[in-house]
C-alpha cells in the first residue's frame, strides 16, 4: 500500500482584502450617520386661547402672578410673587421656596390644581423665564430625586 | 562590485490584526452611540439650562418645532424667517395639510419651542400667541437637561 507523503500538504491563505473591504465601508457609514444628539427635556404647558379659556370652568383657587422684570439690556431686575418682592441674591430660589410654602409640600408628589401666570418683559432673556418655571414646576431633592409642585403654568397674555 | 541577485526577494506581509481589532472598535463604538431619532436639533440655538427638563416618557405624534434664535429669528421647516408674519404664513400653511390629511385635532399638536436662552422672552409669547390663534394648544418649552440646580445661581 502506498503511503501519502503527509508532510507535502498545501497552505490555505483566507483572502482578507473583501472582509477589510466591507468593514471600512462599515465604519464610513457610522462615522457619516453620526450626529451628537444632547440631552433636551420639556416643560409641557396647555394654553388655549383666550376665547377658548373663557368658555371652560374657572379654577377654584386663585391664579398666582409671577412678575419679572427685566433691565434695558435684558437682564433680570426683579422677580415678584403677587405684591411680595424677592429681592434677595437668589430671587428663583426664594421663589420656589415660597411656591413650596404655598402649595403645602412636604416631599411627597405635587398634586394641586393651583395655576401660575408667568408676567415677564417683552425684553427679558429667555433663560430668566426658565429659570422661573423651572421654580414653579418642582425641585430636585439632595438625594437627586424629583418633587413636582405646579404643573399648571402659562404666560399672561402680551400687552396690545 | 558584487551585486545581489534581485530574484531572491521574500514577500513580506504586514500583521493585519491589529488594524482590524481596532476598525471593528470603532464600529462597535459608532453602532452604541448611532441615533437615528428625528431630533430636530439646531446649533445656532443655544437652550437654557433646567434641572428639571426631562425627555418626554413618549415620544410626540407629529410635533411642530420652531426654533427661536437669539437674534430674533425664527426657524421652522429648516428656513430662517425673520418676521413673524412669514412664521403665521408657513404655519397657516402646515395647519392646512394637517387638517385636511390627518384625523388629529390641532389641539392635539404638540408645538416644541426651541428658544435661546438669551432670545427675548416677549418673542416667545408671540409665538406662543401666534400658536393659539390657529388653535393650537400644548406646547412643549424645550430646555437643555442640567446637573447642577440652576434656580440657586440666577
Amino acid at each position: 500500500m502506498k503511503i501519502r507523503n503527509t508532510e507535502h500538504r498545501e497552505t490555505v491563505v483566507l483572502q482578507m482584502t473583501p472582509m477589510i473591504d466591507i468593514v471600512f465601508q462599515l465604519l464610513v457609514f457610522f462615522v457619516f450617520t453620526f450626529k451628537i444628539v444632547l440631552p433636551e427635556g420639556d416643560f409641557n404647558i396647555r394654553m388655549p386661547s383666550a376665547s377658548a379659556s373663557q368658555t371652560s370652568q374657572p379654577s377654584e383657587t386663585p391664579l398666582l402672578k409671577v412678575r419679572l422684570r427685566a433691565t434695558p439690556t435684558g437682564e433680570l431686575a426683579r422677580v415678584q410673587l403677587g405684591d411680595v418682592v424677592l429681592d434677595g441674591s437668589t430671587p428663583f430660589a426664594q421663589l420656589n421656596q415660597e411656591i413650596r410654602n404655598l402649595v403645602g409640600d412636604s416631599g411627597g408628589p405635587g398634586s394641586t390644581e393651583q395655576e401660575v401666570e408667568i408676567e415677564a418683559d417683552y425684553d427679558l432673556k429667555y433663560r430668566y423665564a426658565m429659570n422661573a418655571i423651572t421654580a414653579i414646576t418642582g425641585y430636585v431633592d439632595d438625594n437627586g430625586e424629583q418633587h413636582k409642585l405646579v404643573e399648571r403654568v402659562r404666560f399672561a397674555p402680551l400687552p396690545q | 562590485m558584487r551585486i545581489r541577485p534581485k530574484g531572491d526577494s521574500s514577500i513580506v506581509e504586514g500583521d493585519l490584526t491589529p488594524m482590524i481589532d481596532m476598525t471593528f472598535q470603532l464600529i462597535a463604538f459608532f453602532m452604541m452611540v448611532i441615533n437615528f431619532s428625528d431630533a430636530e436639533q439646531d446649533q445656532r440655538v443655544k437652550l437654557p439650562a433646567s434641572e428639571l427638563a426631562k425627555p418626554p416618557a413618549a415620544p410626540y405624534e407629529q410635533p411642530l418645532t420652531i426654533h427661536l434664535t437669539s437674534n430674533g429669528h425664527f426657524i421652522y421647516a429648516g428656513n430662517e424667517l425673520t418676521e413673524l408674519a412669514r412664521l403665521r404664513s408657513a404655519l397657516l400653511r402646515e395647519t392646512q395639510i394637517i387638517l385636511r390629511y390627518t384625523s388629529k385635532q390641532l389641539a392635539d399638536v404638540t408645538v416644541i419651542i426651541r428658544a435661546d436662552k438669551n432670545a427675548k422672552t416677549g418673542l416667545v409669547q408671540e409665538i406662543i400667541a401666534t400658536c393659539q390663534e390657529l388653535k393650537f394648544e400644548k406646547f412643549a418649552l424645550r430646555g437643555k437637561q442640567s446637573e447642577k440646580s440652576t434656580i440657586r445661581g440666577a
